[in-house]
């Protein structure tokens, strides 16, 4: 299937002698996972709407190595760190936006001790500001009054204090916002932090994903919005579980704007 | 013989605050068993924060019914040591209210509101027993908290309760004696040293019960409820350091040395970082000798393992922990089941701490004992349940974190012991092999753009 998405690497941007206004930083799952994939090409989609000069690095784009990190092999992580650390000076990267709170917490926070020092942006702040320099225009319409609760990822919220950008792109929708009563920084995880992605939980009385989809659930809302494409799995497997699949569906706050624009 | 009294109280107080101290000095060479670290930087910010947090208790009242009644007890605690210092001077120089006569109005508001707040106090530490106790608050009632931590609470607010019993009595027997010298019916010498002073809003209710009594019942009452109060305060003193009551001297550093990089910034290991560099230095030597300066050294373990290799800003931590709870009512590991509780983390570590120290104690330094932090006191089980999620630092009201004590596990387990969960070890190999944690060829990671 072809789409009409633009996305050149930054060896393109540098064949041409040009060097791009921002690094547009993939990340392991919005690669490969089928489900954060659509949440790439909405924010692909928005930026080449808003015709912001970005670069991937394409297959030169290696782990960040959060998860070895939080799994405690640092070793791992600061292998994968310095050979990507390697790749973006190389390229002269300045500034760098991502959707995975989990790149954007290890490329902000950790690279800088290894060498790697970057302005590193998470999506929502970064289209929030598209939107207030004019460069993209939000149609509320299709959301007009629609229930939408926020789901705050840890890595974005507690880790960084990123609590607003996204509330302020899901308001721009004219969508009622409902608040879970566990928001902002005392948001309950998804369950995927630290690693736990990619391994079964402990024993327990219940998953970490149900409780937190159950909460979600209860406030009435038709959209569970989220800012990472592991809060994005584990709600929707949640969302499974609590069999209201077709009833509620989790999106990506920029599937939310893109959808809005009709793109 | 009239100076007996004053010496006896004056080799109390010596004893009492000199028992404290030696133990405090224990406490001080048990967190220098733990590595060294640079918190010297942003001193404006540090000190900031310590006035927000530990002084203004902002993060307790976040809570807001255990929050105020907290305030409540701790203003109340702070404020009543003014009169502490009264009696200690009383003591020492045998006067009796010694500020009085230099206060005048102030001294009868200042009495005034020390029993004021020494009836709310007694009010709150009520309702923090009913709430321990009866109430079936589930941080209150989890496992770890069974034995000496439940009871170790329990005690702290029966301190309190007599405290604050005996200063309230110790005033209203005191102010029936000021009322019988001004009616003229005691004269006595012993008598007379009971000056007019003082605004008694909460004892004046207590002191008709003494009606009637002769002034040497008094004068016993009075003087019992004194010394037992003064006692009991060297004795709270000098229990502080087996109890979670520490945290109301420790809270403050606690929060000064507290991180101040953003919560989601896991330490940098530097001993990783030389030996990457190396790996990752085409002109490195492989065969080069080690700096001569560096080869005796025994390697420090990557990871802690026990709690010499954890830091001492780690180990402050675990003696500040007033095992709340309020961080493992946060845990999303925890809320569904799972064995981890950050407290319990933080109870451990101290135990540990002082398991390792009564050896020192004993034995003069340390010896192996053959038990470790990890394993003998935290399992692997635990630590392999945290979500890194933040919660528990989030939620603590004296700036504790427990997630930096996992983490350093964690390292160990999988840098020294190669002891990590088999998925985790299949997500590692493919991020060593393909560059990502699922096994998918690092050449197609931009296929999506063509889908």
């Amino acid at each position: 299937m072809s789409n009409n998405l633009v996305v050149p690497t930054a060896a393109e941007f540098i064949a041409q002698g040009k060097q791009p206004e921002v690094l547009f930083w993939v990340g392991c799952s919005g690669s490969f996972d089928d489900r954060a994939k659509k949440i790439t090409k909405a924010f692909v989609k928005l930026l080449n709407k808003a015709g912001v000069e970005f670069a991937v690095l394409g297959a030169e784009e290696s782990c960040s190595g959060d998860p070895a990190k939080r799994a405690g092999n640092e070793f791992l992580f600061q292998m994968q760190a310095m050979m990507n650390i390697e790749v973006l000076n190389g390229y002269g990267i300045k500034k760098i936006v991502t959707a995975c709170p989990h790149c954007f917490n290890t490329l902000k926070n950790e690279y800088p001790e290894l060498g790697g020092n970057y302005e590193v942006v998470h999506h929502t702040s970064f289209l929030k500001d598209l939107i207030a320099d004019g460069k993209l225009t939000i149609e509320g319409g299709k959301f007009k009054g629609k229930k939408i609760t926020y789901h705050d990822p840890c890595y974005l919220g507690r880790a960084n204090d990123i609590y607003e950008a996204p509330r302020d792109l899901i308001e721009k929708l004219d969508a009622a916002l409902i608040e879970m009563k566990r928001s902002r920084r005392n948001g309950l995880c998804c369950g995927a932090g630290g690693a736990q992605m990619f391994k079964e939980p402990e024993e327990g009385n219940k998953d970490i994903n149900v409780e937190r989809t159950e909460e979600a659930v209860d406030t009435g809302a038709e959209i569970i919005a989220a800012g990472c494409p592991f809060c994005n799995t584990m709600i929707t497997d949640g969302v499974k579980a609590v069999e209201k699949e077709g009833q509620v569906e989790v999106m990506d706050v920029a599937e939310l704007i893109a959808s809005a624009a009709d793109l | 013989m009239e100076y007996i009294p004053n010496i006896i109280f004056t080799l109390l107080l010596i004893a009492g605050v000199g028992f404290f101290a030696s133990n405090i000095k224990k406490m001080i060479r048990n967190i220098k068993l733990g590595k060294e670290v640079d918190r010297s930087d942003r001193k404006g910010e540090r000190f900031a924060q310590m006035a927000r947090i530990a002084l203004g208790q902002s993060k307790m009242v976040r809570r807001p019914v255990a929050g105020f009644l907290h305030i409540v007890v701790y203003v109340g605690f702070v404020i009543i040591n003014i009169e502490v210092l009264e009696i200690i001077i009383d003591g020492i120089t045998g006067q009796h209210r010694i500020f009085a006569p230099f206060l005048g109005g102030v001294y009868d508001f200042l009495i005034a509101t020390f029993e004021i707040l020494a009836f709310l106090v007694l009010a709150s530490v009520i309702v923090f027993w009913i709430r321990r106790n009866v109430m079936n608050i589930k941080r209150f009632i989890m496992g770890e908290l069974k034995g000496w931590p439940k009871n170790d609470a329990n005690y702290i607010l029966y301190f309190e309760v007599v405290l604050m019993s005996l200063f309230l009595i110790m005033n209203a027997a005191d102010l029936t004696i000021q009322q019988g010298v001004l009616a003229g019916q005691f004269t006595s010498e012993a008598a007379l040293h009971y000056i007019n002073a003082g605004s008694f809003p909460i004892s004046g209710f207590i002191a008709p019960l003494f009606d009637g009594l002769g002034f040497e019942t008094l004068h016993i009452i009075e003087r019992t409820c004194w010394w037992l109060h003064i006692v009991g305060i060297l004795i709270f003193l000098n229990y502080l350091y087996w109890s979670k009551h520490l945290h109301i001297m420790l809270a403050f550093p606690n929060v000064y040395f507290a991180k101040l990089t953003p919560k989601g910034q896991l330490t940098n290991m530097e001993a990783v970082t030389k030996e990457v560099k190396m790996m990752m230095d085409p002109d490195a030597d492989p065969f080069a000798a080690p700096d001569p300066s560096e080869a005796d050294e025994v390697p420090a373990a990557l990871g802690a393992n026990d709690i010499f290799d954890l830091d001492q800003v780690q180990l402050l931590n675990a003696y500040t922990c007033t095992e709340c709870g309020r961080c493992t009512s946060e845990c999303p590991a925890n809320i569904t089941g799972k064995k981890l509780s950050p407290r319990k983390i933080m109870m451990e570590t101290r135990d540990r701490l002082e398991d390792v120290g009564a050896v020192i104690n004993k034995e003069g330094e340390w010896k192996d004992d053959g038990k470790t932090l990890l394993n003998d006191y935290i399992t692997p089980e635990e630590l392999w349940a945290c979500t890194t999620c933040n919660a528990c630092v989030e939620a603590c009201p004296i700036g504790i974190d427990p997630l930096s004590i996992i983490m350093e596990m964690r390292r160990y387990l999988v840098l020294e012991n190669s002891a990590a969960p088999t998925e985790l070890n299949v997500t590692m190999g493919n991020i060593e092999n393909n560059g990502a944690p699922w096994p998918y060829n690092q050449m197609d990671r931009l296929n999506w753009s063509k889908e």
